[in-house]
């Protein structure tokens, strides 16, 4: 691992501080992780740091909902694929299989120096090392009008769960023949190909339900992920029914109403029906509370380990993290956390450390049985997280490949949920 | 075809191909001395369209002369026996009990367990989603009793039984001993699709396969002879001794 020369400063003082005030729990004796945010990220990192320790360290999560809605397949429930209850888990099994302490709360503060953490209720949680996995947060005023307030008209259903419910029943309760309109995400945002599955989720049930209705998205990037797969898939599943605009051609999003949906723009003043305002994005607020964003709003890391640019004590996983060439996903959260993990534990207990290993794979449903995905592999260069190879699904795919491809993300699914929260 | 069978489908496909139409004349001739033309060139036709279903099955069953359990039992003398009675063989608890049970395959209850594994034998780790043609499962009915009738009268088949030589995996990579413990820390990547319970939904199951195979397969996705793409990024980048980490890790692992 390399240390840059800040790194290793900020390290030498914690160090300091923390001879001249022994924690209560390295008394006890136990090491000790506290981990903030319960998604695949931070899950992931408390059940393989539990599991493999085989109680040598002492696990907390810290997670505000009692139950956790995953954002990948949200896409799906929107779509009719998927019930909300299947695409919602519980932390039961990680406090009951793996030992894992889970406390709902919020974590309000974290002071690096006295290595705690602060919660909603005010107690205190001391930690060896920390995890923070907070996904993102949004940056409401990135498109003037939006506000926390404004999305209970114009959702976002960017972070799972009511959000999600509230866009659905929107767009399913939509007037024929009626307007659905997306302003997409500037980069870097969560889940690259997420607008336009979304899309074509909303466009699948406007096929079957509301087949006059028109969608458009008004996107702040000239180009996006699996664009040619899904502009195909738009023309071959729902022809007519999506326009895709880019910022060149719109100029930008002026201001929004959420009382009479009019979205204006350069190119002209949309009424939007239903709409779905994604904002920019940074990483979650305790990131930034607890000072380890740069001036990107993300959090800059170390990419052999994870471990934060400014605390060797501190770890910061998926969305929230500046992960190089890899995208904000749950997978790749899922895939940095194992990595995390490993590291956490050779520091604390003196188990071996793997040399780091990255992979990601984003599936994404256009029509019934008609799935695509992309994927790549990535190595810990000094300088960034690295991108070796990769894969995409190609245009003109044979209809069983694509049905193929579904039923393997349905299998993902399974897959992933167990791996993060535990089966 | 069920995932495991797409999986393994691609590797096996030419093998079979290749070799099994001079075993299947041979099955079909040797019947047609004793009764009826009519009556022996439909069930030669049967056991034929049979070996084309036992096809899914192969890719973890072995059936024929010195067949040996694989990832699920050998085949041979099926019919008549215990469930989850063969020695050596790894069986779910469920397969287990059921024989205790008192199951013993014969037609009928092949017929059923095949129709709808996970239904019929609930906790059943046997991958194949279902056969659900009847005239399918007929004929593996009357494939598989082929090779039932008694253990000196087992006919050599080509068949099961993908020969390692052939997967262009030098002796010295599959005899890599793997670490187990490096194996569980590489896991982690698998883990994020393939379930440690052994399901299989969608996504094929990789927990207990014998070493050999495992290392083929993914020796296979490395060299790209097989065409999962993610396999491929996935096992491009593992090194041989990785592989057989893996390998070692993962045929440990109970269900």
């Amino acid at each position: 691992m390399t240390i840059s020369r800040r790194h290793f400063l900020v390290g030498t003082a914690l160090t300091t501080s923390a001879l001249a005030i022994p924690t209560m729990l390295t008394a006890q004796g136990k090491p000790k992780v506290v981990v903030i945010g319960g998604g695949a990220g931070g899950a992931t990192a408390a059940r393989y740091i539990a599991k493999d320790s085989k109680g040598a360290i002492d696990v907390t999560l810290i997670e505000p909902n009692k139950e956790f809605t995953t954002c990948f397949f949200s896409n799906l429930y929107i779509g009719g694929f998927r019930t909300f209850e299947s695409i919602t888990h519980s932390y039961k099994t990680l406090e009951s299989t793996h030992g894992i302490k889970v406390v709902h709360q919020m974590a309000t503060g974290v002071d690096r120096a006295a290595k705690s953490v602060t919660l909603g209720d005010g107690t205190k949680v001391t930690y060896d090392k920390l995890i923070v996995a907070p996904g993102i947060s949004l940056k409401w005023d990135s498109v003037p009008g939006y506000s926390a307030e404004a999305a209970q008209m114009m959702p976002h259903a960017w972070q799972a769960g009511p959000q999600t419910q509230l866009l659905k029943s929107k767009i399913d309760a939509m007037k024929q023949g009626g307007t659905f309109v997306m302003v997409a995400p500037p980069n870097p945002f969560r889940c690259p190909p997420g607008p336009y599955e979304r899309i074509s989720m909303v466009a699948h049930v406007f096929k079957e339900k509301n087949p006059k209705a028109k969608i458009i998205i008004l996107d702040p990037k000239e180009k996006f992920s699996k664009q040619a797969l899904f502009q195909e898939g738009w023309q071959d599943n729902y022809a007519g029914m999506v326009e895709w605009i880019p910022a060149s051609l719109h100029g930008g999003v002026k201001s929004i109403d959420p009382a009479t949906g009019k979205i204006e723009t350069d190119l002209e003043t949309f009424t939007a029906d239903v709409a779905n305002i994604i904002p920019a994005q940074a990483a979650g607020g305790i990131a930034k509370t607890a000072g380890l964003t740069n001036d990107t709003g993300f959090c800059p890391i170390m990419p052999a380990s994870m471990q934060s640019q400014v605390d060797e004590n501190v770890y910061v996983l998926g969305d929230s993290s500046i992960a190089g060439d890899m995208p904000k996903s749950g997978f790749s959260a899922n895939s940095q956390a194992k990595v995390c993990a490993n590291a956490v534990r050779g520091a604390l207990t003196g188990s071996k450390v793997f040399p780091a290993k990255f992979s990601n794979t984003c599936w994404s449903l256009i029509d019934t049985d008609n799935g695509v995905k992309v994927g790549a592999n990535y190595v810990a260069k000094p300088e960034k997280i690295t991108k070796t190879t990769g894969f995409i699904s190609k245009t003109g795919e044979d209809s069983a490949v694509r049905k193929a491809t579904y039923e393997e993300s349905l299998g993902w699914y399974s897959g992933i949920t167990n791996d993060i929260f535990g089966s | 075809m069920d995932a495991r069978g797409r999986f393994l489908g691609a590797v096996f496909a030419c093998v079979l191909l290749a070799g099994m139409l001079p075993g299947l004349q041979a099955i079909a001739g040797g019947g047609l001395e004793k009764s009826e033309p009519a009556a022996e060139n439909e069930h030669a036709q049967l056991v034929r369209r049979g070996a084309e279903v036992y096809q899914r099955c192969s890719a973890c069953h072995r059936l024929g002369a010195n067949a040996q359990n694989r990832i699920g039992p050998q085949l041979n003398d099926l019919l008549g026996r215990k469930a989850g009675s063969i020695e050596g063989a790894r069986y779910s608890p469920a397969m287990k009990q059921a024989g205790a049970d008192g199951l013993v395959w014969s037609a009928e209850t092949i017929d059923a367990f095949v129709a709808d594994p996970k239904g019929y034998l609930k906790g059943t780790t046997m991958g194949l989603r279902g056969v659900e043609d009847a005239g399918d499962r007929k004929a593996l009915v009357a494939y598989l009793s082929s090779f039932s009738t008694g253990p000196s009268n087992i006919p050599e088949t080509t068949v099961p039984a993908p020969p390692p030589v052939d997967a262009g995996v030098p002796s010295e990579i599959l005899a890599l001993k793997g670490d187990p413990e490096y194996g569980e820390y590489l896991s982690g990547e698998c883990v994020t699709c393939h379930q440690p319970s052994g399901a299989d939904k969608g996504i094929p199951s990789i927990i207990g396969w014998p070493h050999e195979d495992f290392v083929i397969a993914m020796h296979a996705y490395k060299n790209k002879k097989r065409p999962h793409p993610v396999m491929r990024m996935i096992a491009g980048r593992l090194s041989p001794e990785e592989i057989a980490a893996l390998a070692a890790y993962f045929n440990k692992r109970d269900r």
